[in-house]
Formats: structure tokens, sequence, C-alpha cells
């Protein structure tokens, strides 16, 4: 448990994990300050991000995580070493926050050799088997049945680990997604299926585009949901901490639904004319994650000069990763023909 | 007086065991009654009379096997009647997807005729000479039908690597809808040996998940018609993830059932995926030919790391043909195998059309035409090598496949001798192929869409300009 994750480089993240079980009422300061920092370093490496884009470094769809940051570090905060992680093409978040190094997810971003992939992959197709993150998948819910794959994996092999399969509310309309359901509750298997609602696929609302309450679609096969608010950290934290133990226990699957909110389009290019600006503003001005933990730290005898230290650790951090991104150097061309196919 | 003849219980049956009279002569008998018991390639069934009469004589008794379909089996005095087939409980079925096709065998008061498109196999059951089909290092053989064969193939490996385990619909209780997973549950026991609910795209990307996972899946479709509900996980998921992954994410998995027609299924259930699966960079595409084929073929792919396309075919599966008896015994993807050697022209095919194409072969050589037959077996990747090599020799080719011509897999062949063997060819490359139709259900139409060896014989003598 100790040694849940430790970052590439330097991120000095990893206490807040060494008590995953303890109610986030009683977490030390040191690991409310590590939420803190995780989300922060999102928020910065992903407006560095969309800075690149508009420079032109960065090509392709490219889809920020900016306001939604609360989920993935309040999950990933109560996940063990073993655990697998997969998501969709929303995922520069769930990589950093699974401790992969943020120069080799920017320089892939940039599509340089230096990226996890190589450059070949791109924003929504990164993964790190060394720290279980499992991807990164441009298909729409494709990821479900493979996440429900990996839980099979844990069962069979009997790791004690748990399968978290993050999908949006968009992905939630596909059928595999309930081919899945069907199949991990019928084998018990142990997957943690997470929606991210942010309330919009693309630019369709989740009201116009599903019916129901999302964390109840699993009721027909036994699965058992809950609502979570997640732009607070602590909240998911916790409610995640549970969740997990159950599935690890062998109660098989669950979903967790995460009201949470993007302030970006959907990608870079989505002018996000679909909403109002007010709604928008009402969400970063209210119901930020991040201010929400700065806030509490503050009233808990951390100061803004502690804050800023943390900031400008991050600071450095992302400078480093974009640098790191513009300067490695394109794939070599050779590169085009390798990893078509395992050497047998 | 009427008689009642052995029935088709199965698409593809072509003959069966009475494994039991349940009437005996001089029985008075009524419709709905169950006269025998009849042991098919897939199941034991009973036969019911559909009229009424007297059990008059019974004409093949109990447990004679290989009882040919339509063969006479018992008189029926008094009135008329002839025989449907319904299925014993113990093998009921599942009213969905390719399970269905055994329930479409009734032949209620029509007489049971075999599907004429259904000619018997080029190499009938236990007459396939070894040496021709086998790599010539192995010295002894086991006679074992493709379906045997294929069984034999997964559990050794399975035996070998613990990792191994194969799911889909009906492979574990039912035993397998063509029974290729028989026995497979009592020996290795129901966490390797996985029922699914019929979802393929489902089971298709968990079965992807698990080999990320490290495991290594033998994924059944029921029939290659299902997998299209499968596609984006086998081409997305499976074949392009380790390139996405800078070579990270492996994915050895093998994707195995039945492709192209059947007998009498009709045009959502007759399709031969090859050339769809043969485009994609990040899989490889196999297709067996004899029982030999499957067994090496199997063993290889679900060894090797990357994705596998396994193209069976249901016709053969009961063809039985001489296997080495070697638990070591692979056949190395990519390699294609000369399976008649010859000096006026090279005839390319896989799966069931190699039998084709030595039928052709034969028919050839009486009219003083020399083939050589090439069994691809492998169709991504591609042994170039091997079909060059014998067009420079031949300097003509006709590639035979059942699936469709356009961007068929011998409109690759072809453009692939253009490019390697222009020089050498005396003639245009010929394709025999299935016609641009989607399959019909009547027999003649059926038969008339797919290639038969009288096309190849035609194609062949065009292209030597006979």
């Amino acid at each position: 448990m100790k040694a849940a994750r430790k970052s590439a480089i330097a991120v000095p993240n990893g206490t807040a994990r060494k008590t995953p079980r303890m109610p986030s009422s009683e977490l030390p300061l040191d690991d409310l300050k590590q939420l803190y920092h995780d989300m922060l370093l999102i928020r910065r490496f992903e407006e560095k991000s969309a800075q690149l884009y508009g420079m032109g470094l960065i090509g392709g769809f490219c889809h920020l995580y900016i306001g939604q940051e609360a989920v993935v570090v309040g999950v990933q905060a109560v996940q063990k070493k073993q655990d697998t992680v997969i998501t969709s093409y929303r995922d520069h978040g769930h990589m950093l926050a699974c401790g992969m190094d943020p120069g080799g997810v920017m320089a892939e971003l940039t599509g340089r050799a230096g990226g996890y992939s190589r450059g070949k992959g791109g924003s929504m197709h990164m993964f790190s088997r060394e720290r279980n993150f499992f991807g990164g998948h441009g298909i729409v819910g494709a990821q479900v049945p493979i996440g429900t794959g990996l839980a099979f994996g844990h069962k069979f092999k009997e790791d004690g680990g748990v399968c978290l399969v993050y999908l949006g509310d968009g992905a939630v309309n596909q059928g595999q997604v309930y081919e899945s359901f069907n199949m991990a509750a019928l084998w018990k298997l142990p997957a943690v299926y997470i929606i991210e609602n942010n309330r919009y696929g693309m630019g369709t609302s989740q009201a116009r585009a599903a019916a129901g309450e999302l964390y109840r679609r699993g009721e027909a096969y036994g699965i058992p949901g809950r609502q979570v608010n997640g732009m607070d950290v602590l909240a998911v934290r916790d409610a995640a901490g549970e969740v997990l133990a159950g599935a690890r226990a062998g109660k098989g699957p669950a979903i967790m639904e995460m009201m949470t909110y993007r302030y970006r389009g959907h990608s870079m290019s989505d002018p996000a004319k679909y909403r109002a600006k007010e709604e928008v503003e009402k969400m970063r001005n209210d119901h930020d994650p991040i201010e929400g933990l700065k806030a509490r730290l503050l009233k808990m005898n951390v100061t803004e000069e502690d804050l800023k230290e943390i900031e400008g650790k991050i600071r450095v951090r992302v400078n480093a990763a974009a640098e790191f991104a513009q300067t490695s150097p394109e794939p070599d061309p050779a590169e085009l023909w390798t990893d078509v196919l395992v050497n047998a | 007086m009427p008689e009642i003849l052995m029935p088709a219980l199965s698409p593809t049956m072509t003959e069966g065991k009475i494994a039991r009279w349940l009437k005996q002569e001089g029985d008075d008998i009524r419709s709905g009654m169950a006269l025998a018991e009849i042991e098919t390639d897939k199941a034991t069934m009973e036969v019911e009379a559909v009229d009424e009469g007297k059990l008059s004589q019974i004409l093949v008794p109990a447990g004679t096997e290989g009882v040919k379909v339509n063969t006479p089996i018992a008189v029926v005095g008094d009135m008329t009647a002839t025989v449907k087939a319904k299925s014993n409980g113990a093998n009921g079925h599942a009213e969905s997807n390719g399970a269905a096709q055994e329930t479409r065998t009734e032949h209620d008061d029509a007489p049971v005729v075999v599907p004429s498109s259904r000619p018997a196999p080029p190499t009938p059951n236990g007459s396939a000479p070894a040496a021709q089909y086998v790599e010539k290092t192995c010295s002894s053989f086991v006679k074992q039908s493709v379906r045997e064969a294929l069984r034999d193939g997964m559990a050794e490996e399975m035996r070998a690597d613990a990792a191994v385990f194969v799911m889909g619909e009906e492979v574990a209780e039912y035993q397998g809808a063509y029974k290729v997973t028989q026995g497979l549950l009592q020996e290795f026991g129901s966490k390797r040996v996985i029922d699914t609910p019929i979802t393929e795209h489902g089971f298709a990307g968990l079965g992807v998940g698990a080999a990320f996972a490290g495991l290594k899946p033998v994924v059944e479709f029921m029939t290659f018609n299902f997998a299209m509900q499968a596609m984006d996980q086998i081409i997305n998921s499976a074949a392009k993830t380790n390139y996405m992954s800078g070579g990270q994410m492996g994915c050895s998995i093998v994707f195995r059932g039945p492709n192209g027609a059947a007998a009498r299924v009709a045009a959502q259930h007759s399709q031969c995926y090859a050339s769809w699966y043969a485009h994609v960079p990040g899989l490889k595409v196999v297709a067996p030919y004899s029982a030999a084929d499957a067994k090496g073929l199997i063993k290889a792919a679900i060894r090797d790391p990357n994705p596998v396309i396994f193209l069976e075919n249901e016709i053969m599966y009961g063809q039985s043909f001489d296997v080495p008896d070697d638990r070591d015994f692979t056949i190395p993807l990519g390699k294609a195998q000369v399976m008649r050697e010859g000096a006026d022209v090279t005839i390319t095919a896989f799966s069931i059309m190699v039998g084709k194409a030595l039928e052709a072969a034969g028919l050839l050589a009486q009219e003083g035409i020399d083939a050589e037959v090439i069994n691809l077996r492998t169709l991504r990747p591609l042994d170039v090598e091997t079909i060059t090599e014998s067009v420079r020799k031949t300097n003509r080719l006709v590639s035979v496949e059942e699936g469709w011509p356009v961007a068929g897999m011998g409109s690759e062949i072809a453009a692939l001798m253009m490019e390697t063997a222009f020089d050498d060819l005396d003639a245009p490359v010929a394709r025999v192929c299935a016609k641009d139709v989607p399959l019909p259900y009547a027999a003649n139409l059926e038969k008339l869409a797919l290639p038969q060896p009288a096309d190849i014989v035609e194609a062949v003598k065009k292209v030597c300009y006979k």
C-alpha cells in the first residue's frame, strides 16, 4: 500500500496514498496538500497543452480535462498498486494521476520520439504498462469491454486487483457498455465503472441524449450505483474508497457516477456554443475543485505562501515537460514500420 | 411401399449413425411419434414420423454407422410416412444466432434431399493420403477429423500454458455449437472454458482486455458472420493498439470459428471474411484446409504474440485426414504449402477451396494439363515468395476463393504477381470467386454462386489458352 505509486520524474506524491482507507475528514495535512498538488498539476499541464495546441505544436484532436481534476485524483488516491486503469480519449489527467511522466505525455501530444507511444499514438492513445495504465482509447465506449477484460484478468490471476474503468456520459449509451455490465455482474468481476458525467457528450447535453439516471444504469444487472459530487475531491476519495474495497472483496462490479464539469469545449476545436457562458462561469466560480480544496487548506494552517510554493514547483515541471515536448526529436522514419506486430 | 429415408439433421450432415430404433417392425406409428435416434456430427436427434401407418420393415439395424443421408432406413405400410427431425431434449436449442441453424433442418412432408451443392468431399473420410498433406518431417500419423484436430490443438496448448483459456457462446456446457470444444470443459474446468452470453462485441472486447492483462484468450465466434458485431474491438482494439502504444500493448489472442458458406443457410450466415481481415495491419489471418493444417496452425496461432484471425470451415469439420502424431507439431504462420506439384499452371486456394482445387487438378490431369496447387494456409502475411516461385515455373496463375471477387484475396494476389512476376506471366491472372451476389438459399442457386471444380477447370483452360 505504501508504495502505491511514485512518479517517474519527481512528483512528490505518495503521501496521500499511504492512507487510502482513512476517511478524508481525518486525513493528515500532507495528504490534503498532495491532493491539491495532483489536481493543480493536471490543471497547469492542460493549460500548457492548450497553449502548445494554439502554437500548432499539437495536432489533431486534443481533449482537455480542465474542471474534472477531482474525479481522477480522488479515485487514484485510494487505488492500490496492482489495480489497473483504463479510460477513453480525455485521458491526460488519468495519466498524470497514475504517475506517468508529464514530459513523456506532452511529448506524445507533440508527436515526438520521447512520447509514451513514441509519437505514434497522440493525445488519445497513450499507455504505461509500468503504471498499469491501459489507455487512452479513441472509440467511445470501447474501453469498457476491454476494462472488463482487465478485471477478468485480475480475477483469473487472483492478484487482488481492481480495474477502474472510466467512461463518459456519452459512452453510457453504447451497447457494449451493457454487454460488459452483464458479463461483469454474471462473473462477479472486480470492475468499478466510473462515469464522468460532465453533462455534455460533445455538444449534446445529457438531458437530450440519456434517459434516466446514469448511476442506475446497472440496476437491471444488480450492479449497485451511486452518485458522487465529482467537484469535491474528498467526496470522490471517500466514495471511491468504499466502492473499491467492495470490488476488491469480491462483491462484483459497481458504478460510480461522478457529477463533474468540463470548462473547455469537447476538444480544442469546439467553441462550446451549446451552453451558456454563465453556466460555465457559475461552475468555475462556485464549484471549482481546486479552489474548493484550497479554501479548505487555508482554514487549516496552510498559508498562501505554502500553496504558491506547490504551484511554483508545478510550473517548473510543466515548463520542463513543454520544453522536452518541443526538443524531443520527431520519430525516426524507420519507426513507421515498427510495432505493427510483436515479434514472435 | 413408402420408405423412410435417412434424414439430414444439420446443414452439413452427409451421414449419421442409427443409434437405436424406438419402434419395432409391426408397430403402429402415428404422426409425431419418435421412431429412432440418430447420431449426427453435432448431436443425437430423434426422428419422428409425420404420417400414420405400420412399420413394416427396418432396413438399417440399430448401431449402423455411416448411413448416408437419403438412404432408405425403413419401410412403412398402409400409408405414406415421411420423417422429420426433432431435437433431443438434452441438446436443446438456443433459438438464436448460429445455434438456430440446427433447428432449420426440419423436413416436414418434403422428401429429404441432400443439397446438391454439397458434393462428396474431395478427400472423403479416411482416404486422405498422408504424405501429400503434411510436413514430411513427421513419421507417424493418426486419422482425425478437422474438428478433433482443432480440439486437440487447443487442449495441448492449454496443458502447456495456464494463461490459455477458451471463451465463446456454447463452448463449455453445450460442448461447442459445432462440437469443436468438446471435452474441454471436463478437462480444464469452468475457469478456463467459459460460456459467454450472446454478446459478441462485449466478449471480443473482454478478450482483448484479458490479452492486455497477459492472458492468452482463444475466443470462439459461433460463426464469423457474428463477428461483424465485434469488428470494432477486433480492428481498433486488438489490431492497432500495439502500434499506437509504441510496442507496449501486445495482444496475444486468437479469434476463431467457422467462416464462409456452410450449407443452405443463406446470405447472413454465409460469407467469407478472409479479405476483410487480411486488409488490416496488426492482424494475422489463417485459414486451414486439412486436419493437419488445423492442428498445426491453431497451435502456432495460440503461441503467436499477436491477434490471429483463425478462419475455419463448417463443412470441413467432419472430414478426416492424417495428422502427425507429435505434440510439438506446429505449422509456421505465413508459409504456404505446395500440395500438388505441376508444370503448366499454378492454382492458389485456401480453406475448403483447396479441396476443390485438388479435385480440379485431377480433372485437368485427365486432359493433359499439369496443375500445381498451393494451399495458402496463411492469408496475412501472405507467402508471396512461394506463389511467385511457382508462377515463375508455370507462368500461369488461377486464384480460387469462396469470397466475393471485388477487393478479394484474388485481387491482391493478381496485383502482387504484376509486381513480382509480370515478366513471367504468359496469361493474365484469373480469379475464381463466389458470384458477386449475397449467397442465395435455393440449392441450385447456391451451387451456382459458389466456386465449383468445373469453374476452376474452365479458368485454368482459359489461362492455358486451351
